[in-house]
């Protein structure tokens, strides 16, 4: 048995600003993740985010993973576990993990669950095609391993990841056919959508997918026009010749975790599915598990971060732990999240965010 | 497909592995996975479905969705997603779910 005083399950955008800022504040810290590296799905983003310098504007994803990596590899209270999946919790607060084909166990004192979230898919026929992806699953295709799925794609859904990709993929010499939106508007920011209009891609709005074609993989796509119901208008399908189709229909929480340890979960369409309850120190139902990024609601990366950070924090206060600038700290964190989640972009997400408080 | 020129990533060349995928020597580099290597071999098939015998390939890519599992050295279910290239691996399209020995 391993004890320590934070554990941080996931070494995403959450995890790593949680595992430092708990370090930080003198608590001892296993972060552990299932991959063999750091930085989670921030390693496959190429465009550069916006928000205040301390919400990493105008870095991109790739070289912020490799920044945080690099400041938590050196930070001598943190202990990392790649290649460590957490197989589950038990209720005397052990998390079993196996690495190495070994299992070890792990006593933490608190626990940082920051295992982010998972691509969701659609029906339609043939959604089971090889050529049939999650945008996710492209973008690391083509922007980890520089290799192409495909020649011709098709991106269904135009929020901020849809379009980014699409962007993406232009840059890698692979035609974008088209992207499109069942809704009557695109969801995506329009400094990214603007990028790919400008670049001659069609984004059809009201328009969704009716089925994939294809024996064996994917060399086709209908589309249909929808009506102001959602309906499928009649006589307006179209037959896009792609090879490629890439799902961009949103992410859900990969919540198993908090599920098995007994949290208060509760159905959030806002936030992406299930997610937990949780109070304003990011401690869910279950006393000393805290919860930050995508698991606890879908946002940016930028969210994920200021969350982690906040989940860190608080877990190691918790401890005992504090400084001459803890309450500045948690302060500062908490009007950043306020100013991410603010104005019309972030009213999802505040409606999102006012069902989830632990009464 | 392999990408040739990107206008803010470099992919730096790594040493090349060979590994066979049914029964076909391949190449792909060290430090991809095999899903990667296999889709640049122009492979996206990964899996024949238990019951309706349908092709699959990849979908989710981050080692979730279990949609690419295939048989590695003989053992099956691997996720060829999340697991890295090694040399001389034996890599085959996998039937179902799989047998193991």
């Amino acid at each position: 048995m391993k004890y320590t005083e934070v554990a941080i399950v996931g070494g995403g955008p959450a995890g790593l600003t949680a595992a430092m800022s708990a370090a930080k504040l003198g608590a001892e810290v296993i972060l552990i993740d299932r991959n063999d590296y750091l930085g989670g799905q921030l390693i496959k983003q190429t465009h550069r985010f916006f928000g205040s310098k301390q919400q990493r504007a105008s870095e991109r994803g790739i070289d912020i993973a490799r920044e945080l990596s690099d400041q938590v590899m050196n930070i001598p209270n943190i202990q990392v576990m790649t290649e460590a999946t957490v197989l589950g919790y038990y209720e005397d607060g052990v998390l079993l993990v196996e690495q190495n084909k070994k299992i070890i166990t792990i006593h933490p004192k608190r626990i940082v669950i920051s295992t982010g979230g998972a691509e969701k898919t659609l029906l339609f026929p043939n959604n089971d095609l090889p050529g049939v992806y999650g945008a996710g699953a492209v973008q690391t295709l083509v922007n980890v391993y520089g290799v192409k799925p495909g020649k011709k794609v098709l991106m269904v859904g135009a929020g901020n990841i849809g379009v980014i990709v699409s962007y993406q993929l232009l840059q890698a010499g692979i035609e974008v056919v088209a992207i499109i939106e069942a809704a009557p508007k695109i969801g995506a920011y329009w400094v990214h959508a603007a990028k790919v209009v400008r670049a001659g891609v069609p984004i059809l709005t009201r328009h969704t997918i009716v089925k994939a074609h294809g024996e064996r993989e994917v060399n086709g796509a209908t589309v249909v026009r929808l009506d102001e119901n959602w309906q499928p208008i009649t006589g307006t399908q179209k037959k896009l010749d792609v090879d490629v189709i890439c799902l961009s229909v949103g992410l859900t929480p990969l919540s198993e975790l908090l599920w098995q340890a007994g949290c208060k979960m509760v159905y959030v369409p806002e936030l992406g599915g299930n997610v937990p309850l949780r109070n304003e120190h990011l401690e869910t139902s279950v006393p000393g598990i805290y919860v930050a990024g995508d698991v606890a609601g879908i946002e940016e990366a930028s969210a994920a971060m200021m969350e982690g950070s906040l989940a860190g924090l608080e877990a190691a206060a918790s401890l005992g732990y504090t400084s001459e600038t803890l309450q500045e700290n948690l302060r500062d964190v908490l009007e950043q999240l306020k100013g991410l989640r603010s104005g019309s972009v972030g009213e999802k997400i505040r409606k999102g965010m006012e069902q989830v408080s632990l009464g | 497909m392999r990408i040739e020129k990107h206008p803010i990533l470099e992919f730096k060349s790594s040493s090349k592995i060979k590994f066979t995928y049914n029964g076909n020597e391949l190449e792909g580099y060290e430090g991809e996975t095999i899903a990667a290597a296999l889709h640049a071999a122009g492979v996206r098939i990964m899996r024949e479905s238990g019951h309706l015998h349908r092709p699959r390939g990849l979908f989710c890519n981050i080692g979730n969705c279990s949609s690419c599992l295939m048989v590695v050295n003989g053992e099956p279910n691997v996720r060829v997603c999340v697991e890295r290239l090694r040399e001389g691996m034996v890599v085959e399209t996998q039937k179902g779910k799989g047998e193991l020995k």
